[in-house]
C-alpha cells in the first residue's frame, strides 16, 4: 500500500488570515449556518464552514487549492447570518489574494481570468467597457479558441449583435480625466 | 430636489434602458441628478476578489468627489451601492493612513430603490400616478447587495426588503410576497460559470410561477440581464417556457405617470414587456 502524504498543517495559518484581514475566525463554533444558507455549496468542493475550520486547523494547501472560494458568488448571506459575526464572504476574498500570491494553481481558471480581465479592464480608461472586457476575456481565458471549435462561438456573436441592435452595446468606450490615478490604485 | 448621481459603468451601456428610466422618471418628479464629476468603477466583484486595497481605494475616490460634491448621492447599480458603502466604512473605521483617501463621512449614500421609497418621494410619485398598473402580478427581486450585509449597508429589512414593494402599491400594483426577494442570481459568474447562473435563475423562475407571478420586477441591472436574456435557454433546460418579462421598478414608475418614452425602454428589453403590457391594458398606444 503506497503511504499517503501526511496533511502538511501551517499552525500560523490562522493568525496570518486574521491578522491580514481582521476577520475573528477562531469565533467560528461550526453551526453550519453559513453553509446551510449559501445558493451556490451544490457547486462547491469543500462547504463554507469547512473552509472556516480548515484556516484554524492550519491547512493552508487546501483551502487555498480549493473551487469554493472561487465559486463563491460574494452574495454575503453567510456572513449576514453567522450568530458570531465571522465574516466569511471576506475570507473567501482573502483566500483568493493568498492563493494568487502564492501562485497557486487556480481551479476556477476561467472565473480568475475573468476577474483579471475586469480589472486590466478598468485600469486602462477608469471605467469598465463591457465590450471590450468580454473579448479580452475570451482570449484570456483560451474560451474563444474552445467556443470556435465546438462552434458555441455562434451564441456569443449573436447575443453581441441583438445587445448592438437594442442599442445596449456601444462601440467606443469612455474614459476618465483621473486614468493615472486609476492606475496607481491597481498597479 | 438635487442629488448626486453616480451610474456605474453598466448603465453606460448594456443597462441602458435603467439609465434612461431613471432620467425620465426623475425629470417628471423635478429631482435633480447631478452625476458625479469624472467618476469612475467601483470595482466590483474583480476587485474585492483580487486586489482588497483596489476595492476600497476604487470607490473611495469617488466617494471623496460626492462629499465635494455636498449632496446625497443616489447610486442605482446595488453593486456600486455596496462598494461605496463598504468604503465609507472601511475609511471612516479603519486606521488613517491605511487607504490614499480620506473622507468625513457626510455624504449619505442611498440605494436609488430605497431613496426612491422614503414617504415623501412617495406620496409625490403618487400624486403622479395617471395610468395606475392594475392587472400586473409581480413579485419584486432585490438581489443581494443593496441588502447584504447588514453591517455595510445599513438597512435594517435585510432578509425582507419592502422598498420596491411600497412603490408598486403606489403605482395601484399588488405585489405578490416571496421568499426569493434576496436569493443570488449568480451575477457575474454568468460570464466564467453560466452553468452555476442557469441553475440559480431557473429556481428564481420556479418560485416565482410558483407563487402566481406573471413579471418579475427588479432594481439590479446585473440581476436584470440574467434573468432577462438567457431566459429562453434556461426555460429550454428547465423543459418549460417561462414567459416573465423582467421590468425595472423606474420602467414601470414611468409607465404609471403616462411617461411616453417608457416604450423605447422597454423595447431595449429581450423578453418582450411591451406585449404583456398590452395585454394588460397599460400601453393603449401610448396615450395617443
Amino acid at each position: 500500500m503506497p503511504a499517503q502524504e501526511p496533511i502538511k498543517v501551517d499552525p500560523g495559518f490562522s493568525r496570518t488570515v486574521e491578522t491580514l484581514t481582521k476577520l475573528n475566525l477562531d469565533a467560528c463554533f461550526q453551526c453550519r449556518k453559513c453553509t446551510n444558507g449559501c445558493p451556490v455549496t451544490f457547486a462547491m468542493d469543500i462547504y463554507p464552514d469547512q473552509v472556516i475550520r480548515l484556516v484554524i486547523l492550519g491547512q493552508k494547501e487546501r483551502v487555498l487549492r480549493c473551487s469554493t472560494i472561487w465559486v463563491c458568488s460574494a452574495c454575503e448571506t453567510c456572513t449576514t447570518r453567522c450568530p458570531n459575526e465571522v465574516d466569511i464572504a471576506a475570507t473567501m476574498d482573502a483566500l483568493k489574494e493568498m492563493a494568487v500570491k502564492a501562485g497557486v494553481q487556480c481551479p476556477q481558471p476561467k472565473t480568475y481570468a475573468f476577474h483579471k480581465a475586469f480589472l486590466e479592464d478598468i485600469k486602462r480608461r477608469g471605467r469598465m467597457f463591457e465590450g471590450r472586457l468580454m473579448q479580452s476575456y475570451l482570449f484570456k481565458s483560451g474560451e474563444f479558441y474552445k467556443k470556435l471549435v465546438d462552434g458555441t462561438i455562434k451564441e456569443d456573436i449573436s447575443l453581441g449583435l441583438n445587445m448592438f441592435k437594442k442599442g445596449r452595446l456601444p462601440l467606443l468606450p469612455k474614459g476618465i480625466k483621473g486614468k493615472k490615478e486609476i492606475k496607481e490604485i491597481l498597479r | 430636489m438635487k442629488v448626486s448621481y453616480y451610474p456605474g459603468c453598466s448603465l453606460e451601456a448594456s443597462a441602458r434602458d435603467y439609465q434612461e428610466s431613471i432620467e425620465g422618471v426623475c425629470r417628471r418628479l423635478e429631482m435633480e441628478l447631478a452625476e458625479l464629476e469624472d467618476w469612475n468603477c467601483c470595482g466590483a466583484t474583480a476587485a474585492h476578489s483580487l486586489n482588497h486595497r483596489a476595492s476600497i481605494e476604487l470607490p473611495a475616490r469617488n466617494l471623496v468627489i460626492a462629499e465635494k460634491a455636498g449632496n446625497d448621492l443616489v447610486v442605482p447599480c446595488p453593486m456600486c451601492f455596496n462598494r461605496l458603502k463598504v468604503a465609507e466604512k472601511a475609511l471612516l473605521n479603519e486606521e488613517t493612513g491605511r487607504y490614499r483617501y480620506t473622507i468625513e463621512g457626510k455624504t449619505k449614500i442611498w440605494d436609488l430603490a430605497d431613496f426612491m421609497a422614503q414617504d415623501k418621494v412617495l406620496d409625490l410619485i403618487e400624486s403622479k400616478v395617471t395610468n395606475p398598473i392594475k392587472g400586473i402580478k409581480a413579485v419584486c427581486y432585490y438581489g443581494c447587495m443593496s441588502s447584504r450585509p447588514p453591517k455595510i449597508t445599513d438597512v435594517e429589512n435585510y432578509e425582507n426588503p419592502v422598498s420596491m414593494d411600497k412603490i408598486l402599491k403606489r403605482l395601484g400594483a399588488e405585489p405578490i410576497d416571496w421568499a426569493y426577494k434576496t436569493d443570488c442570481c449568480g451575477a457575474s459568474h454568468v460570464v466564467d460559470r453560466p452553468d452555476m447562473v442557469f441553475k440559480m435563475v431557473g429556481k428564481l423562475y420556479e418560485r416565482a410561477l410558483d407563487v402566481g407571478a406573471n413579471c418579475i420586477v427588479v432594481s439590479c441591472q446585473m440581476c436584470q440581464a440574467n434573468l432577462d436574456i438567457y431566459q429562453d435557454k434556461i426555460g429550454k433546460q428547465m423543459g418549460m417556457t417561462v414567459d416573465l418579462p423582467i421590468i425595472y421598478f423606474t420602467e414601470l414608475i414611468g409607465l404609471a405617470m403616462k411617461e411616453r418614452e417608457v416604450e423605447s425602454w422597454l423595447a431595449r428589453h429581450f423578453v418582450d414587456p411591451l406585449t404583456f403590457l398590452s395585454k394588460q391594458n397599460l400601453l393603449p398606444r401610448l396615450w395617443g
